[in-house]
């Protein structure tokens, strides 16, 4: 691949790439295999990306499986998102400690981040960073963390060349194909053993892949990358319901809340392991002495009770009105919040919930029986 | 690479420290403060938004600022003590500081309402988020066409501010109505929920020019907005104040979603007829 102009080369072996990222002080953080799932860690050496694997998921099913042996990247997401990097779970905000005249002072916590890429980011991964990035910048307050971490952080794609019987990001129009946010994007191509298309998104990207001095991809390679997203989304069996925001805006009063609410467990599974779910909570700690006191951020989930808790007692205490806040929240109000859906179709909520809620299925519910209202 | 966030005054997750000023009881369980600040930022707030208090060690609460927005070097605020940090901020005392980050929310639009009769219908501890709306219409009575105030609390002496509102009642120019669910020896005013007040005190008053603006338990302020619809007045001319969890204030946290709302930026103070379609709805 020659710099500047072309931006397609071939790689062989994705670990070259972690190994020349590494090389240079990156930190990378990618997909590995822990407790049988994939998840998102910092790879410690460039083996630790997993070859030969596959997944099955379903509604409450997830087994990663033996694929075909030399090929990459053929399982999808995992129990993990990038948020857990970008928003993590548990976050210090500020420490403050009792001065000695009845007062007390605060300090900021300072935010580590070391220079950081993020290797195998799928589409609808992207576009669910997309989804928080305007949620933590909503126009009259940002988060100075996030929006720090977010930026210096350098994207290595993946395209999809499967889609688990859970995804429905075609419908969403968020994936499987990248089309922008990557530095560099990888297409491992459908069909042709060891042979990954790379492209450079942004100069940053291309400025890394220059010292490889990958070969130039032919046409027919260039025009593989396509094709083998597409097949990918032509394999997708679950979509979203289209104007399913229309549909939950006029159904708070359908019967099927409570139909979903009879197998919902209120688990808060769902919200955790979806990649744009960004509600949290603060916990204020102080030590024994009473002389240093901490603010805690930490992910929050609109099952849990207290979460609407008001003097008086809980606003949403029943598990139907917790999940038709979740569910209306993520397909309906937040296009009134945001201007876009808080749902991306990566299929986690089905997979990650205990009883297999589908919200494919249950949109579908909502919209092909509009209306049907309680007493 | 060690990033450095946003200045601590610009931070708005960072609480601004103050110092307590002044602190009296109101009623029993209720405390007001006047605060001053320590760090830097602006003071001043507009009627009907809110802050974020945090008690040393304790915790944070979302409190309405219930002083004077003329006053633009000082906070005050009135709380009841009902959890862990209320009691903690109504156990503070002259010279000790408070944590404070805001002020967040709407506001009423008190100032727009130029030529309209206000009317105010405040149930309990509603009151203090409406004050700073009624001192603007006091200060500048001779702009509207005319104030009423309505206010109603459990017994006589669950009334807040009740020397302030027996010195408004003095005026000539102001109308005020107060009511309370159960009289005790010696309460010769009038007695039953505030909604029964409505009528009475909007006889005379030409719905057309009326400007409302509730706040109180919502069951009041539901039965409150029929009365004044019934009495003539539009939907787009009454303002309420909704209450729900808040953590951060600043549209994060997800946890006082009001529909596609979030009560801390949207609210607290909505116009009816934009929530009008929610606000009957149970658990929403």
């Amino acid at each position: 691949m020659t710099k500047g102009q072309t931006t397609h080369g071939i790689l062989k072996d994705p670990t070259l790439l972690v190994a020349a990222l590494m090389a240079d002080g990156w930190r990378v953080i990618g997909p590995k295999v822990r407790d049988q799932a994939i998840v998102y860690e910092v790879l410690d050496q460039p083996d630790d990306l997993p070859r030969g694997l596959t997944d099955s998921q379903s509604g409450g099913l997830y087994r990663l499986e033996a694929g075909q042996p030399e090929r990459w990247f053929d399982y999808v997401v995992g129990p993990h998102s990038w948020k857990k990097w970008l928003f993590p779970a548990r976050q210090k905000l500020w420490t403050a400690t009792r001065l000695a005249d009845a007062g007390f002072e605060i300090e900021v916590s300072a935010i580590d981040w070391p220079k950081t890429v993020f290797f195998g980011v799928r589409a609808c991964e992207i576009a669910a960073m997309t989804v928080q990035d305007r949620v933590f910048d909503n126009g009259m307050f940002r988060d100075a963390a996030y929006a720090a971490r977010r930026a210096d952080t350098l994207i290595v794609a993946v395209q999809c060349a499967r889609s688990a019987e859970t995804c429905f990001c075609a419908s969403m129009n968020t994936g499987p194909g990248v089309d922008e946010g990557y530095d560099i994007a990888l297409t491992e191509l459908a069909g042709i053993s060891g042979e990954i298309l790379v492209t450079a998104g942004s100069d940053r990207g291309r400025a890394i892949l220059a010292p490889l001095a990958l070969p130039s991809a032919t046409d027919g390679q260039i025009a593989a990358g396509p094709a083998t997203t597409a097949a990918a989304a032509a394999s997708q069996s679950r979509a979203m319901v289209p104007d399913i925001a229309r549909v939950l805006r006029e159904g708070l009063d359908h019967t099927n809340w409570e139909v979903v609410a009879d197998a919902c467990l209120s688990c808060g599974n769902c919200t955790l392991a979806c990649p744009t779910c960004f509600c949290s909570d603060v916990e204020d700690v102080s030590d024994l002495s009473g002389d240093h006191a901490e603010r805690w951020r930490s992910w929050d989930s609109c099952f849990s009770t207290d979460f609407s808790y008001v003097h008086g007692g809980a606003v949403r205490r029943s598990p139907k009105s917790q999940y038709r806040q979740w569910m209306t929240h993520k397909l309906s109000t937040w296009h009134d919040q945001f201007e876009m859906s808080g749902c991306v179709g990566c299929g986690r909520c089905i997979t990650w919930c205990p009883v297999g809620i589908d919200i494919t299925r249950e949109a579908g519910t909502f919209a092909a029986h509009p209306h049907p209202a309680e007493t | 690479m060690t990033v450095q966030p946003a200045s601590l005054a610009a931070d708005p997750m960072v609480p601004r420290r103050f110092r307590v000023d002044r602190a009296w009881s109101e009623i029993d369980g209720v405390r007001s403060m006047e605060l001053r600040p320590l760090d830097s930022g602006p003071v001043a707030f507009e009627p009907g938004q809110f802050n974020m208090l945090y008690a040393f060690g304790v915790g944070e609460i979302a409190v309405s600022l219930s002083g004077d927005a003329a006053q633009r070097d000082r906070l005050v605020h009135t709380t009841r003590a009902v959890g862990e940090v209320s009691r903690a901020i109504t156990q503070l005392n002259e010279g000790d500081m408070v944590g404070v980050r805001g002020p967040f929310g709407t506001a009423w639009p008190i100032a727009r309402q130029t030529g309209r009769h206000a009317v105010f219908v405040a149930g309990g501890l509603g009151l203090a988020p409406l004050r700073p709306a009624i001192y603007h219409v006091l200060a500048n009575r001779a702009d509207f066409a005319g104030l009423t105030l309505i206010y109603g609390a459990r017994s006589p002496q669950d009334l807040l501010y009740a020397d302030e509102v027996a010195r408004w009642k003095s005026r000539f120019d102001v109308e005020i109505e107060v009511t309370v669910d159960h009289a005790a020896p010696g309460w010769t005013g009038r007695v039953g929920v505030v909604t029964t007040v409505i009528d009475r005190a909007l006889a005379g008053v030409d719905p057309a020019l009326v400007s409302a603006f509730l706040c109180g338990p919502e069951i009041m302020m539901r039965y409150g907005v029929m009365s004044l619809e019934a009495a003539g007045v539009g939907q787009d001319r009454i303002w309420v104040s909704l209450e729900r969890n808040m953590k951060c204030a600043i549209g994060f946290c997800g946890h006082c979603q009001f529909g596609p709302t979030f009560v801390c930026r949207d609210g607290p103070v909505y116009r009816h007829d934009q929530i009008a379609h929610l606000i009957n709805k149970s658990e929403v």
